[in-house]
């Protein structure tokens, strides 16, 4: 079964550790939701996870493999990566984007054939976004962009997705679509970990919950054991209130006093 | 506006027609000029080459064979490589204000080559100057702007390559002053201008080579150049060795703008303005913008340089025309910013 273990990873740049003494497992049909404030090292610790940064400390293991010793190929096929919803130089279109993600299955020298193709667009159709294929990458809205670089994650058909807060400077409505969408991936059984600044979308979706700051992480386990009020506050520096709605759901309130 | 949804041509009918224009330019090319040639005299050169009987080496056979078609077929081959440059370099870069002459590549394989001229280099050896000359460059360019921080990365590149070229343009200079005055300096000084004016059929198949080996890697990878322009990290994610790619991409493009530039001389602009219009007519997949913009290049620099040997009594250097067309152009992009590209 696929795995991303990590443990008692230290991560950082050259001569500037940022987090140590991590622990986490990523495992098919789970949503580990990682929570903390700017700058706790939420991004650090993810390009570390992928190998794009060499990790200081402790192992991380794929499937069983030291992840340092594997190609980029073999990781990508693995892991695919939903990047924070970014402006693109060259007007891409929708299709061609998603396109992208089928190269890890393609040879060296080859380019995507009417079935990569036909998959590009099956995806973006999943995720609600179909008709938005001949459209320019760069002309889309935030939401829109999101949900692209999903579709493209998607058509890497890689069992774990690493999300950089998929849900940043996104307005309420695609907020809630991108939250619908993790959890209909988990339920089809892909492994996800997700970084986000709102304790609500870890009570939402979330099977696991990381909490990380001051570079470690303060708490780990299911949303009701670790998200509490007392821990909520001491991490964001501010007074927060949970309460549980009449149908069990949980939601956080900060108190401005 | 967005008038590129006006062109609702298939792609496969797209190139069609360009291929079409690039040899009805071609054509006109070769009969144009001060020793007027007819289609039918044409026609039966042709005939006679093709069916083995020697020439009898009449002037217009001469004017044809050792004159104009070397020439139009330099012309050709420089504009499709410069452009094929440009595009990758676009590309690599992940931005649409850079090309051969803009990142200091030309100028660097000029002082390349003026540096081989200068010791009397065969011309094999001074085609390698040209290259290291601008492998340099591009090099030196790409470091100076990774290193400087906290700047509008656009900006900072472009001026990168402009500093790195003025500097290589100030080693010509050097050289210039140093070299014989009667047998080296006219050569340098060509090397500056850019023309088509002394091109021989040795120096087209001097060229050709070069250009094709640094097509190849351009041709096989081109779905991978696509993912190059998401930036490294991101290529990386989706299964690629982004800095292998860029090693080789980098070293093919400037293989390509160092071997016509051997035979050329600076010819700027043609990498930065064909690249953006044929971006602008199929968009910006590589696997249609790079025959796209070499068919658009070949035949943007083969009217240009008919231009330059027909226009006036002397021939006007290319490289001024090209500047021409491509400064307002340039111009244009910076002022139109982000959202057109």
């Amino acid at each position: 079964m696929t795995s991303l273990v990590a443990q008692k990873l230290g991560f950082g740049y050259p001569r500037q550790p940022v987090g140590r003494n991590v622990d986490l497992k990523v495992i098919p049909g789970e949503v580990i939701c990682l929570l903390g404030p700017n700058g706790s090292g939420k991004t650090t610790l993810f390009k570390t996870l992928l190998g794009l940064l060499v990790r200081q400390n402790g192992t991380i293991v794929l499937n069983g493999q030291d992840i340092s010793k594997l190609t980029r190929t073999q990781i990508a096929k693995q892991i695919a990566y939903v990047p924070q919803a970014h402006e693109s130089v060259f007007p891409y279109t929708v299709h061609d984007m998603v396109l992208m993600g089928t190269t890890v299955h393609q040879k060296l020298f080859s380019a995507p054939g009417q079935s990569d193709a036909e998959r590009a667009q099956d995806m973006l159709n999943q995720l609600g976004i179909g008709d938005l294929a001949k459209r320019e990458f760069t002309r889309l809205s935030g939401g829109q962009r999101q949900l692209t670089l999903i579709a493209r994650a998607l058509a890497q058909d890689a069992p774990i997705i690493v999300m950089d807060e998929p849900t940043a400077s996104l307005d309420f409505g695609n907020q809630v679509k991108v939250l619908q969408s993790v959890r209909r991936l988990s339920q089809r059984g892909l492994g996800i970990i997700l970084s986000t600044h709102n304790p609500d979308h870890a009570l939402a979706c979330a099977s696991q919950v990381l909490v990380l700051a001051d570079g470690t992480l303060q708490a780990a386990g299911t949303p009701a054991t670790v998200l509490t009020e007392t821990l909520l506050s001491k991490v964001y520096q501010v007074n927060v209130r949970l309460e549980k709605l009449s149908d069990g759901q949980q939601v956080c309130i900060p108190r401005l006093d | 506006m967005d008038w590129r949804s006006y062109i609702t041509l298939k792609p496969g009918t797209t190139f069609v027609v360009l291929a079409l224009v690039v040899i009805a330019l071609a054509l006109g090319a070769i009969l144009i000029g001060p020793y007027p040639i007819t289609f039918a005299q044409l026609i039966e050169t042709v005939t006679r080459l093709s069916s083995g009987s020697p020439l009898p080496e009449t002037q217009g056979d001469t004017v044809l064979l050792s004159i104009r078609l070397p020439r139009v077929a330099t012309a050709l081959l420089v504009g499709a490589a410069l452009s094929a440059a440009g595009a990758v370099y676009q590309g690599l870069f992940r931005n649409p204000l850079v090309s051969p002459d803009i990142l200091g590549v030309s100028t660097g394989a000029g002082l390349g080559a003026a540096v081989g001229i200068f010791f009397s280099l065969p011309v094999i050896l001074i085609q390698g100057f040209a290259f290291v000359g601008g492998a340099i460059t591009v090099t030196l360019v790409y470091l100076v702007a990774t290193s400087v921080r906290n700047h509008e990365p656009t900006l900072v590149l472009v001026l990168s390559g402009v500093v790195i070229g003025a500097l290589a343009g100030a080693c010509i200079s050097l050289l210039k002053i140093l070299a014989d005055p009667y047998d080296q300096l006219p050569a340098i000084t060509f090397w500056l201008l850019g023309s088509l004016a002394g091109v021989r059929t040795s120096d087209l198949t001097s060229a050709l080579p070069a250009v094709l080996i640094g097509l190849i890697p351009l041709v096989l990878l081109r779905w991978r150049m696509n993912l190059m322009a998401l930036g490294d990290e991101e290529a990386a994610t989706l299964g690629i060795d982004p800095r292998r790619l860029r090693l080789l991409f980098v070293a093919a493009a400037t293989l390509m703008t160092a071997s016509v530039v051997a035979i050329s001389g600076v010819i700027g602009w043609v990498g930065l303005v064909i690249p953006h219009i044929a971006r602008l007519v199929v968009g910006p997949n590589f696997n249609r913008l790079l025959p796209a913009a070499m068919l658009m290049g070949a035949g943007y620099l083969l009217i240009v340089d008919t231009i330059a040997r027909t226009m006036a009594e002397t021939e006007i250097p290319l490289g001024v025309l090209t500047a021409f067309v491509g400064a307002p152009v340039f111009v244009w992009l910076l002022a139109t910013g982000r959202r057109s590209w």
